[in-house]
């Protein structure tokens, strides 16, 4: 088992013909995901990644010829609002936004529309899903992880990377990795991914990565000390952010006194979550905590 | 995105919003002419002089002056325009004034605090208002939060009636001032809106003793994702307000933020840079600077990023610490030699490469003569570039 996307999931990449959006879907089909088409307006009847995969003009469309159930959006972020609200259209389960600089007001009607018809919505600004060994729908280095029981949700691209290497370097493999993105207003949040990894099976302990800025994480943290039966582990990045400046990330800013690594912190370590001072303890953690 | 409140005011002009009014001089040689024309176009007397920086807390900091009439008011720029303010939102070292504003000056009655911006938990705009106007909100929302009242805007709609009605009910407005207070929120909000902004703050909304309801301050935030369609907004950008070297970094597309520390550090990806900051204040070090390389590190990339960072003559030692994904290490690491070969490193450089071809990048490393530190992973990094920063 697993959560969001396996072996069975559907892909269609939208915007398949740029650059981004080939590359990535050679990668993930080396993996081993379920390409089965692709979007450009006005290149449908086209065959990309040389001739292997059909193109429909619109999400309506592919939907209809290939039966798909997810799709993975890599188009320009004046277009990204659009391709999330046309995909849900289309119903699409599971969406995965990997553009960066989705205008947030966009991102405030795409995310109405995901959440009226109860679609799953990954992203937007983020590596994306991997279910380890059998679906990748995203932009992370596959070879990574390895197949366990340790499920890994991060805000962050290259911080999921460095904990699911962590966890690896100490025998721990991971049902599913994913990368939930750092901006003000995202698809699935820290809540219900775990939530999610809760209702599987297969995972017997959660890694959680949060950073500065807005209050995912301690919602997140008060609803898991009364609903989650599995051990978390927990690290925030930007200890040493300076107030008021923005990060890289646009919802990595500290406005708010709750705001900050050390209260999301403090109140994580208050809710029973295994807190990391350091960035580099999350694998040891997670391992002294599994073995025990 | 930020601009000047000047800026700001002209913005809400636009959509009809009462603004206490005025002009900017930036030589104080305009200074006595622009008076007049104040004095003149919005039948004043008096006036307020006001230093126009991208920082809160003017006044207090001594950069926002009521003048009582000409002569005062050319007295008072002389003091702003060119003095070097310091609020408690401009740090220590404060910001210069290159430009004041000259305005008229009202009978005010009473002081509000109106402002819009993003409520993330609950995923709408939230339009907040409150009587305890002109001074710090924060304390405001800390100790007595009921006064302040807030409603939220459903992404497909706008402020409509009964919110509008319930924001001026709730500052005890009634019969043509919340026929007034109810058409400018409303305007308020579609500007919020139509311009992208993330923050609409008016600081303070005023009442006037002859009944009227003026915006006397503005300050407005912007999307920078979305400044490809507000090309105006983007017209309004005032450099000199920002920091060189995160200028400099931009246009490298590197994402660049200067700190005090001396540990210099260079990553990819904002949330590893930052875990990367603490790691290093957690070994005994201080971080001298945010870098996120992005995405597409090549080895141009890493020589830019090396050249910003040594110009920051407190660095004692730089971290490299790269995991690669879409990001080739081996690209990382050509970059690294090459950036020693040609800029001939003053600092030592202690370096992590992880994950896709770092196999590749550690041998063409150790082949290579420059004079480098490697680390096997995150903390063992962190423990080498202090203790290098702490012998040198």
């Amino acid at each position: 088992m697993s959560i969001i996307v396996n072996k069975n999931t559907k892909v269609i990449v939208q915007g398949i013909t740029g650059s981004e959006g080939s590359f990535h879907a050679n990668q993930m089909i080396e993996y081993g995901t379920k390409i089965v088409g692709g979007v450009t307006p006005g290149k449908g009847g086209q065959k990309a990644l040389d001739g292997t995969i059909p193109v429909y003009n619109s999400m309506r469309e592919a939907k209809i010829e290939t039966d798909a159930n997810a799709s993975i959006i890599f188009v320009p972020p004046r277009f990204a609002g659009d391709a999330i609200i046309e995909a849900a259209n289309a119903n699409i389960e599971t969406i995965v936004c990997i553009s960066e600089g989705i205008p947030i007001r966009d991102m405030l009607k795409a995310k109405e529309i995901v959440d009226e018809k109860g679609i799953t919505l990954i992203g937007p600004n983020c590596p994306g899903i991997i279910t380890v060994d059998e679906c990748k729908l995203g932009i992370m280095p596959g070879f990574i992880a390895k197949k366990g029981s340790i499920g890994v949700i991060s805000k962050s691209g290259t911080l999921t990377y460095e904990a699911i290497a962590q966890l690896v370097m100490n025998g721990l493999g991971q049902t599913t990795a994913l990368g939930i993105g750092g901006d003000p207003i995202i698809g699935t949040d820290m809540k219900s991914a775990i939530e999610l990894f809760e209702n599987d099976p297969d995972t017997e302990g959660i890694v959680v990565i949060g950073e500065i800025g807005g209050t995912m994480e301690t919602e997140a943290a008060y609803w898991a000390q009364s609903h989650c039966s599995k051990p978390i582990v927990g690290f925030i990045a930007g200890k040493t952010a300076p107030p008021g400046r923005r990060m890289g990330h646009a919802g990595a800013i500290v406005s708010g006194g709750e705001e900050t690594a050390e209260a999301k912190m403090r109140i994580m370590d208050e809710c029973g979550i295994n807190v990391c001072e350091s960035p580099s303890e999350i694998g040891i953690t997670m391992k002294n905590i599994i073995n025990k | 995105m930020k601009i000047h409140e000047y800026q700001a005011k002209k913005i809400l002009k636009n959509y009809l919003i009462p603004i206490q009014d005025g002009y900017t001089i930036e030589r104080i040689e305009d200074a006595p002419e622009i008076i007049e024309k104040v004095k003149t176009n919005f039948k004043t007397n008096d006036f307020i002089v006001k230093a126009q920086i991208h920082a809160g807390g003017r006044g207090k900091g001594g950069g926002v002056k009521y003048s009582k009439d000409s002569l005062s008011a050319l007295e008072n720029c002389k003091k702003i325009l060119g003095m070097n303010l310091v609020t408690h939102q401009t740090g220590p070292e404060g910001k210069k004034v290159n430009k004041v504003l000259i305005t008229e000056a009202y009978d005010i009655k009473k002081e509000y605090y109106v402002a819009i911006t993003l409520d993330r938990a609950k995923k709408k705009d939230v339009f907040m208002v409150s009587s305890e106007g002109g001074v710090n909100i924060e304390d405001v929302a800390k100790n007595s939060p009921e006064k302040i009242i807030k409603v939220w805007i459903d992404p497909m709609k706008t402020l409509d009636d009964s919110q509008a009605t319930k924001l001026g009910d709730g500052l005890g407005f009634a019969g043509d001032l919340l026929v007034s207070s109810n058409d400018i929120f409303k305007k308020l909000y579609k500007c919020y809106q139509e311009m992208d902004c993330t923050i609409l703050e008016v600081n303070p909304l005023i009442t006037t003793t002859d009944n009227r309801i003026i915006a006397l301050d503005a300050k407005l935030n912007f999307d920078g994702n979305s400044l490809f369609r507000q090309q105006d907004i983007l017209d309004m950008r005032d450099i000199t307000e920002e920091d060189p070297m995160e200028l400099e970094a931009n246009q490298y597309n590197l994402n660049y933020i200067k700190l005090e520390g001396n540990v210099g550090c260079m990553v990819n990806g904002a949330g590893l840079a930052m875990a990367t900051m603490d790691i290093i204040k957690i070994s005994g070090g201080e971080p001298a600077n945010f870098l996120d390389v992005g995405g597409a590190a090549n080895a141009e990339t890493i020589k830019n990023g090396f050249k910003i960072i040594l110009k920051d003559k407190n660095v004692k030692a730089v971290l490299i610490n790269i995991f690669g994904g879409i990001v080739r290490c081996d690209r990382v690491a050509d970059g690294v030699v090459e950036a020693v070969n040609e800029l001939g490193l003053s600092v030592p450089v202690v370096v992590r490469l992880e994950g896709t071809n770092a196999d590749i990048a550690k041998q063409t490393l150790s082949n290579s003569n420059v004079k480098i530190i490697s680390a096997s992973d995150l903390g063992d990094a962190a423990k080498k570039v202090v203790n290098q920063a702490i012998k040198s």
